[in-house]
Order: C-alpha cells, then structure tokens, then sequence
C-alpha cells in the first residue's frame, strides 16, 4: 500500500534533507580537496554560524541581512584563524593539522557555552518561506525547498568557478604543485588563505541555513562534524563532486529507510558507510587533484 | 638502565605510601562527624552537555531552601557538594563514588537521567545512603524495594498513563504514538498505550525515531498519511525542540499530546509558536495557584532572576526532603536507618500541590493537564487546564 503521493513526499524529503548535508559538508570537502589540511573545527563554525545568525536576526530584524552578515562575521573570523595558527603548519603532517583543528573545535565549542549557554535556540523562518505546499500531492515544507534550491546553487555555482574559470585552475594548480605555481609568479598563501576563509565562510552559511530545521546548541558542532566526515569519507576524500553526490544518496536512502525500514533508522548512515569502504576504499569518487 | 630501573620503583613505592597515609588521615577526619559538623550533601548533577540547565535549575533551588534555613540545619552548617554528571551513566556512578568514599557526604542528591540513577541506586543501597533522586523518571527506580531511595520527580508510568484514561474520556479514542526510541521514550509509550487501550482507546499507528534524529520528515510523512486526530509523543530536549518544529513545518493538524517534558520551560524558548495548543501532562504547572507555588516563584525569581521550571520544583523538595528529615532527627546523620525513617516521615509543603511518598517512596501527587498558549504579554507558556488527583505509581 505504497502511495504514489508517498514516494514523491520522501524523496523530495531526501533530496532536501541530503542538500542540506551537501551545504554542511561542502566547506569540509573544499579545504580539504584544495588545501590538503582537514579541518576538524568545520562543526565548530557551522555552530557559531547559527548563533551568531539567531543573534543577528534579532539585532537586523531581516533573515536575509542577518544571513549576509553572519557569512560575513564568521569568514573574518575564519581569516584570523588562518593567518595566526593554520599557516605556519602547512608544511606540516596531517596530525599535526588535525591537532590544532581539534583544539581550536574545543575551545570554541567551550566559548560558545560560555556566551550562548547550553539551551537549544532556535532560528524563525521568514513569513514567505514558513508553511508547507503540496506538488502533486507530496507535502513539503517551503522552507526544505528554499534549503534545496540553496544547494543546487551552490553546487553549480563552485563546480564552475573551480572547473570552468581562471581563479579555479590557478587554485588547482597550486593545490597540484605549490611551488611552481608560485614560481609562476602566483600569490600562493594569498589563495590559501581565501580557500580556507570561503570554507569557513560556508560552514557558517550552513549552520545559518540548518538553524531552523536542527536547532543551534553546544555539541551540534560535533554531530555535524562527524557527519560531515562521513559524507566526505565515503564520496571520495576532497571531491566536491563526490560530496555532492553522496550527500543527495545519504538524504534520500535515509527518507526511505526511516519511512519503509524504521528499525534501522540508527545505523542506515553507517552501513552506506561500510559498504563503499569495503566496495570502493577510496571513495564513490576519486579526488582528481593532488 | 637497571639501577635507574630501581631507582624508579623505589621512589614511587615510597610515593604511594604517602599517598596512602594522606588518605587515610584524610577518611579519619572526615569520620567523626557530629554536632556542629557540617552536613554534607552530595549532588550528582550534569553542569554541561545538553542537560546542563536542568542541573542548574535543580542546584539553584536546593541552594535557595537552604539560604532561607540560614544555611544552617539543625544547628549544623549545610554544605552542598556538587560533581558533573554529564548525563553519561559512567560518570555519573563515577561521580557519585568520589561523593561517598571521598567527601564522606550524608546524603546524595540529583541524577537527571535514569541511566545515572540505576548506577547510583546499586552503589548507595550496599552502604544504605539515602539518595533523593531529583529528576529521572525510569519506573523501576522506586520499584525495586530499595529502602533508602527516593525520589521527588514523578515515574514515567505518572506522566504518561493518566493521559491515557483522560484522553478517552475527553472522547479522543484514536492516536498515533511516537516516542524517541530509548528507555525513556519506551517507558512514557507503553505507560500511555496501557492506559488508552485499559480505556478503550485505539493506536492506530506507532513510529520510534531514534535519539537525536535530525530529520523528522519521513516519520512525519506517515504521521500524515495516518491522518489519525491525536498524536502522542515522548522527546525531550534538542529532539523536542526539532520534533515539535518540524510538526508544524509539515502542517500535521492532528492535535499534539504527551508528557509536559516535549513543551517544557527549557524547550519552550526555542519552540516559540509552533508549541502553541500542545497538551500535555505534568506534575507541576507554572500557573498553580496555591500559596506555596506563589511564594516559591517570587522568591526563585528574586533570587535568580528567571522564571522557575518543573526541575526547580524538584530540587526544591529534595532539599526540603532532606532538611526537614535533618531536622527531625536533631541533626543526627549517622543513624542512617533513622534518618531514612525522618524522611519517609516529612510532610511536603511543594509548589506543585499536594505531596507525599508512597511506602515505595516514590511521590503520590496530582498530575496537571496543561496547555501551551499565548499569554496576554506576549510569551509562550503552559496553562494548565484540568487536574487529575492523586496519582500514585502502581508500584509494579
């Protein structure tokens, strides 16, 4: 007795819900396929991004100043955190990377205690974008379809500047072979750090994005974080495309599974993990720079 | 490489001697306590993580019976000492170890999660420490027979079977359940589903998430599809505040129903007006009108500058528990046998009504309807509607 109205309203769902994961996910995917560092405080500016956000929705009055801003805020911050601690270990083994990242993940999350408390907070919808429509019968909020179309933008908007344009084979190359791409008279740390800032920049518009669906509280940092991994692990280490991709299978499997297998609704995320790993160890997709 | 070797082994046998001595000094003063002596009470409570505004909440009210008895019970200092529980069941058993066999402490309160609670129950029972449990509702807390538990919250089998009973009578005969899938969730469900079938209610579909889903979409979707007239669920905290957010999103009109802790002061904030119209049952009210709910309030609020919760309540009567049975022995905390008998002997003076302890220990109490609404100065809370009287647990 599986509606036709059924299926569309879940994989509409999925695909949201898995666009959604793309946005959390593509600011992890980008630093780490252009810069080679892992970034395992990518929770952590994703939490401080809906923070700020439901701060600065108060403050502006306007979801979209508020959404502007926020980006805005959490990219300087991000700049800072490049240029003081993360430079001067590019050069250095992944762990030690991972090491600073991971602290820098604690401290923050332990400051955005200290400022925002523990208590969930929650982001309002703008008037336009609250309620729900029916497409052909399927029910889906407005809002998941706003989060949707943001996906896909996003997703065609970095496949082209990295695929399609100057800026992108500069950064390629540069990823490929940092001293000859200097030598071609490129400001490389000029374009590492606008790398790492653009990541962060959307961690931040993620968690501003996410913050009416998930809520903002001390540890979400961490819940995103590991699912950000995951989608990163399993589309192939630092393909964007692969990011993308898996995302969409992870959010659609998911709507289906909770909907038609409810029992395994816990483990379905990490069996798709244990399949590909198995299956394909380097991932869906191969990373086709570096 | 081997002279240093014995060098080493030498030096730290010498160490852990010390050590030793230093400790067991330390447990020999601690021992004699008696008049004049501080009382000292032990709070197991989680101060981060998620939880963390229910430990405060519990502690702030504790503290504030104890300033208004001039921190001072029975002639003794009060000291209250608090260790994080973290909600994780192996810290909290931790925690309350170092309580007992460190701090040599009279008495332990807290426990918000019933994993922390079974752990804390089977370390106190051997040395009979009366444990007042401040929060967690899992039922088997209070049923297994242990004399010196108790506890001043309610069981889940409180909090979700009388909504049963009162939903039929209401004429709401077919809901859909949906609990988070964990021993609480489990517990509230099969308290609930017992009540309304006991009735003559049907279920007309069950759908258990697991904790900390982020995505509610395709449980809601079958909710919908179900298009029953009630749902009742079980979510508490961050779940809560995404559950009932998401139901709104998705424009499910069947009426939303379950324990007070899916629209509760803590979540209520977050949930702003997708909240609006849930009912729910509770053994407290913001809204009660008695004395005691007043005067508590005002002074809370005067203290703490916030609105008290449910959990405040409880850390008020669990320190009420303690100082009165104090109190009533002469500040003899030794006999634990006796200060056991003082509190199953104290008459509650609680905010939330009236009060007192089964021979289970756990409260007899009126369980509240309440209504998230829209009060006439703009905030969101729960107003309560109806009363069932004197609920006790069936102790089995």
């Amino acid at each position: 007795m599986i509606s036709f109205e059924a299926l569309l309203t879940h994989l509409l769902n999925g695909l949201a819900y898995g666009l959604l994961l793309f946005l959390l996910a593509a600011g992890l995917s980008l630093i780490f396929g252009m810069m080679d560092v892992i970034n395992l405080s990518h929770g952590s500016f994703f939490m401080i991004g809906g923070f700020i956000g439901i701060g600065l929705v108060g403050v502006l009055e306007s979801f979209w100043l508020a959404l502007l801003a926020t980006v805005l805020i959490v990219a300087l911050l991000g700049l800072v955190v490049e240029v003081a601690l993360l430079r001067p270990l590019y050069y250095r083994s992944h762990l030690d990377q991972i090491l600073l990242t991971f602290g820098l993940a604690l401290i923050l999350e332990d400051g955005a205690e200290w400022i925002w408390g523990t208590r969930i907070q929650s982001l309002r919808v703008p008037e336009a974008l609250t309620g729900s429509v029916e497409i052909f019968g399927a029910v889906v909020p407005v809002y998941r379809l706003a989060v949707l179309a943001a996906g896909v933008l996003l997703g065609a908007a970095l496949w082209y500047v990295l695929e399609r344009t100057r800026l992108g084979s500069i950064i390629r190359a540069g990823v490929a072979d940092r001293e000859m791409t200097a030598a071609l008279g490129f400001n490389i740390p000029v374009i590492f750090a606008g790398v790492f800032v653009f990541g962060v920049a959307l961690a931040a518009f993620a968690g501003f994005m996410a913050a009416p669906i998930l809520g903002v509280y001390p540890g979400l940092d961490f819940q995103v974080l590991i699912l950000a991994l995951i989608i990163v692990v399993i589309g192939g280490l630092g393909s964007l495309t692969g990011a993308f991709w898996v995302s969409l299978l992870i959010g659609v499997t998911q709507s289906f599974g909770q909907a038609y297998f409810p029992a395994a609704a816990a483990f379905i995320l990490y069996l798709i993990m244990a399949a590909v790993l198995l299956l394909r160890p380097e991932g869906l997709f191969k990373r086709r720079y570096a | 490489m081997g002279v240093e070797g014995i060098g080493r082994g030498f030096f730290l046998r010498v160490l852990l001697v010390g050590v030793l001595g230093l400790l067991v000094a330390g447990c020999a003063g601690a021992g004699e306590s008696g008049e004049g002596e501080p009382v000292r009470i032990g709070v197991i409570l989680p101060y981060s993580g998620v939880y963390a505004q229910l430990g405060e909440d519990i502690t702030d009210a504790m503290e504030l019976y104890f300033e208004r008895e001039g921190n001072e019970i029975a002639g003794r200092p009060v000291e209250l000492i608090t260790e994080d529980t973290e909600a994780d069941p192996q810290v909290g058993v931790q925690a309350a170890r170092t309580l007992i066999e460190r701090e040599q402490v009279d008495v332990l309160a807290g426990a918000v999660s019933t994993a922390v609670a079974y752990g804390v129950i089977d370390i106190t029972r051997r040395d009979n420490i009366p444990f007042v449990i401040a929060n967690a509702t899992g039922n088997d807390a209070t049923r297994q027979g242990a004399r010196n538990v108790f506890r001043v919250s309610a069981s889940s089998w409180q909090v979700s079977y009388p909504m049963g009973e009162y939903l039929v009578e209401q004429g709401v005969d077919e809901i859909f359940l949906s609990s988070a899938d964990y021993a609480a969730g489990q517990e509230m469900s099969s308290g609930f589903r017992e009540g309304f079938l006991e009735a003559g209610g049907t279920i007309v579909g069950e759908v258990h998430p697991p904790l900390e889903t982020s995505d509610y979409s395709s449980y809601l979707t079958r909710i919908r599809q179900a298009d029953p007239p009630g749902v009742f669920s079980f979510y508490a905290g961050s779940d809560a505040v995404r559950f009932v957010q998401q139901y709104r999103e998705f424009g499910i009109e069947a009426q939303l129903y379950g324990p007070g802790y899916i629209v509760d002061e803590d979540t209520l904030p977050a949930q702003g007006e997708a909240a609006i119209g849930v009912r729910t049952i509770l053994h407290y009210s913001p809204d009660l009108d008695n004395p005691e709910n007043q005067e508590f309030k005002a002074a809370y609020e005067e203290a703490y500058d916030r609105d008290p919760t449910v959990y405040a309540v409880q850390g008020w009567d669990a320190a009420w528990l303690i100082g009165e049975a104090i109190k009533a022995t002469d500040g003899n905390t030794e006999d634990r046998d006796a200060l056991i008998e003082a509190m199953e002997n104290v008459e509650f003076r609680s905010p939330r009504g009236p009060m007192e302890l089964d021979e289970n220990h756990n409260p007899i109490q009126n369980i509240y309807v309440r209504e998230v609404r829209q009060l006439d100065d703009g905030t969101i809370d729960n107003v309560m509607i109806d009363t069932i009287e004197r609920v006790q647990d069936p102790g089995e």
